[in-house]
């Protein structure tokens, strides 16, 4: 089938491409309809938004550099960690794997664009719009929001700032988008794939997107409900969350944590997808147990709908609750376990090369097992009451949204950047990227654990002087950490400029529809769909 | 630009054009679904705490006493406290701060609270029962929270709660606190009011 697809195609390309010629600059980007472009858009997007949030880590990291206050308010540090985890969640991961879901799809299941073009251009162009809004609030007179990026009521009602107004607009812009952005993926997988593709033919890369696609239908419409009762709260006198009018503000956390778990699974299920894309390819061997990792993403994402309150053991739940809850989160562990045992049997006697997309998939196996664990001790809920708002909660989810979402997004980058570019990027450039990530990420993140073990609480500007040896440390692995994602920038624009030319298929043991098209990827790919054995 | 997806000589495609508008429907049936779901959440919430007393909201209008006799075998402490919330210039706190009473008894115990501010106020206590399991035995005949306390300036007041404990309190509970949690409506009376007139 190779072989015909590709002649084929060209052809009719050649014919788009002058059509296409005619729109050049802004003009290009602005109306594009195109699935690669508005990838590159997301990727580009994500990626400003990475070094944007990060740099507000960076100036977090001075604060915490030593004990006492440096060199912001506290007030403006509770907006600094606020507006990073709002940014780095909807702003960085999000959106990176939306870009990789809108790059790849198609070309994965032989389709010739995404279901929904012209909804797909919405659906990017509004999000610097939502973060436009959101970053524009540092700049006024009351300040960013000040209250975590999970907004508790009634920090962020009663006790608001004049920003949060602005904040739950860009909040909702930026369900919007990703709600027509997961309606474009469910629709192009159900709809468009190529004949003869079945449901258990589909790469799991398309498998794991699917199921998040579903997840982000269910539970950002949840989001969206709930910043409309912080908004009305605030601003037009009801009171869902406020106690004097009988209202209760537990019940923000239940409502905000029905989507907030689900959530963490939509920025990690996709880089399941990633991973069990590259491991088998460098190691050469089929993904071992793909069926066991359908079913396993799939119970993932259910059971996802029944733990929420795990973030809510301090509350004051009764014991059967705190049982309930507990044992659920527990029962996590077991789909997750198929996953990475899976991963590992795949590489298990295969002819393993180190390519940099495979180094950042094994950093990924070995770190969010990591952070996996960390989590199931936050499961537990005896030891909860320790560990609740402390860094070892921080270093938790920072090694499964890091060196967990992250890493698997540099992954795929690197995995696909020859088909996006058509060149080879600089092989020396990205194993100093990946190392000089690898060790300063730990540098960064794993000293968080003792320090939370140790009772140092999150969201804090100052901190008792026993801590001030570990702070200094991940300080410097943060600084370190931010440097590294430079290599990354120039790598990419090198790549961009130029390079080695790329094979159609650059990895020997590559496998998929997307490697059976040139590279870089023509304009327009699979409008005649490809044939599935 | 607008035909990318439209030029296409194969057959299934005119098959999935006509599938495609029908699916986003239900998907933006499912999305509107869960928007709704959200706020079905906050009754749904409210129905099953009282169900299952999780939260420990005591009764909010007066129940009748029923004098189905005293348990004088038991002996409950029930205790009293106060908050205020976060810049209220009202001076709020039990009178007694604990009773031992037998379950079935009716006791009468005082509040007081006096407005220390130069302006009219109006206060709401919100009150909170721990453990939360003995929120459906504790009886409130009467109680200053069932209203709003408007209190004029350096006004000073005693309120009183009425209140009995069901003889079915559960064997193991020998401690009821009763915590009450005064909140500054003032701004909130004042709109309603305005919108009224």
């Amino acid at each position: 089938m190779t072989t015909d697809v590709l002649t084929d195609h060209h052809d009719e390309h050649e014919d788009h491409n002058d059509h296409h010629e005619k729109m050049t600059g802004l003009k290009r980007w602005l109306y594009t309809t195109n699935h690669k472009d508005i990838g590159t858009l997301y990727l580009w997007f994500s990626f400003i938004m990475l070094l944007t949030g990060g740099a507000l880590a960076m100036v977090i990291r001075m604060e915490l550099f030593q004990p006492g206050l440096q060199i912001v308010e506290p007030d403006f540090f509770n907006q600094l960690t606020t507006v990073h985890g709002l940014i780095m969640v909807f702003g960085a991961i999000m959106p990176a794997f939306v870009g990789l879901a809108n790059w790849m799809l198609p070309m994965m299941i032989g389709a010739p664009d995404m279901a929904l073009p012209r909804l797909n251009n919405w659906s990017f162009w509004i999000l610097p719009f939502a973060f436009g809004i959101l970053i524009s609030s540092f700049f006024m007179e009351s300040g960013a929001p000040n209250f975590g990026w999970t907004f508790y009521a009634p920090l962020s009602t009663t006790y608001s700032n004049g920003s949060t107004a602005f904040f739950v607009f860009a909040v909702h812009i930026m369900g919007i988008s990703s709600i027509m952005g997961a309606i474009n993926i469910v629709v192009t997988i159900m709809n468009l794939r190529a004949p003869g593709m079945s449901y258990m033919k589909m790469p799991l890369f398309v498998w794991t997107f699917f199921i998040t696609a579903y997840l982000l239908i269910a539970v950002m419409p949840v989001l969206a409900g709930v910043v409309t009762m912080v908004l009305t709260d605030t601003y037009f006198g009801t009171s869902f969350f406020n106690a004097a009018g009988g209202g209760d503000p537990v019940m923000f956390q239940h409502i905000f944590w029905f989507f907030g778990h689900p959530e963490v699974y939509i920025m990690i299920l996709p880089a399941f997808g990633v991973v069990s894309t590259t491991i088998p390819t460098f190691a050469r061997k089929r993904l071992f147990g793909y069926s066991s990792m359908v079913y396993a993403t799939a119970s993932i994402a259910i059971l996802s709908f029944v733990v929420w309150a795990h973030h809510m053991f301090t509350t004051g739940m009764p014991l059967a609750g705190e049982l309930f809850f507990m044992y659920c989160t527990m029962l996590i562990a077991v789909p997750t376990g198929v996953k990475v045992f899976n991963w590992m049997a795949t590489m298990w006697r295969g002819s393993i090369t180190f390519e940099t997309p495979m180094l950042f998939s094994i950093a990924f196996v070995i770190l969010f097992t990591i952070g996996g664990f960390s989590g199931l001790m936050l499961a537990m809920t005896p030891v909860d009451f320790q560990y609740h708002d402390t860094y070892f909660v921080v270093a938790h989810f920072h090694y499964v949204l890091v060196t967990g979402s992250l890493f698997s997004i540099y992954a795929g980058c690197y995995y696909w950047l020859p088909k996006w570019t058509g060149h080879m990027y600089n092989d020396a450039l990205s194993k100093w990227h990946f190392w000089c990530s690898l060790i300063s990420v730990n540098v960064l993140f794993f000293p968080m654990h003792f320090l939370g073990l140790a009772g140092m609480p999150r969201r804090i500007p100052d901190y008792a002087l026993q801590f001030a040896d570990f702070n200094k440390v991940v300080s410097i692995g943060g600084f370190a950490f931010g440097l590294s994602q430079l290599i990354f920038l120039v790598l990419v624009i090198k790549c961009i400029r130029g390079g080695e030319k790329a094979p159609a298929k650059p990895w020997e043991g590559a496998e998929g529809l997307e490697w059976t098209v040139a590279s870089p990827a023509p304009y327009h790919t699979f409008t005649t769909p490809p044939k599935i054995d | 630009m607008d035909n990318n997806t439209n030029n296409l000589p194969e057959q299934p495609e005119i098959e999935k054009k006509q599938k495609t508008p029908l699916l986003v429907k239900k998907l933006m049936l499912l999305v509107f679904a869960m928007f709704g779901f959200g706020f079905a959440l906050v009754p749904l919430y409210n129905v099953f705490c009282d169900i299952t007393g999780l939260n420990g909201k005591t009764n909010s209008t007066a129940a009748v006493y029923a004098a189905d006799g005293i348990d004088s075998s038991r002996n409950i402490r029930v205790q009293f406290i106060s908050h205020i919330t976060n810049g209220m210039p009202w001076e709020f706190s039990p009178i007694t701060k604990e009773v031992t009473v037998h379950p079935g008894e009716l006791k009468v115990v005082k509040f007081y609270a006096k407005n220390n501010a130069g302006q009219d106020l109006v206060g709401q206590a919100v009150p909170s029962i721990s453990p939360g399991i003995a929120h459906s035995y504790f009886q409130k005949i009467e109680c200053f929270c069932f209203n709003q306390q408007p209190l004029k300036a350096h006004e000073a007041v005693e309120m009183a709660v009425q209140f009995y404990i069901d003889p079915e309190l559960p064997e193991d509970i020998t401690t009821v606190t009763l915590s009450y949690t005064l909140f500054n409506v003032t701004e909130s009376v004042k709109q309603s009011e305005i919108a009224k007139n």
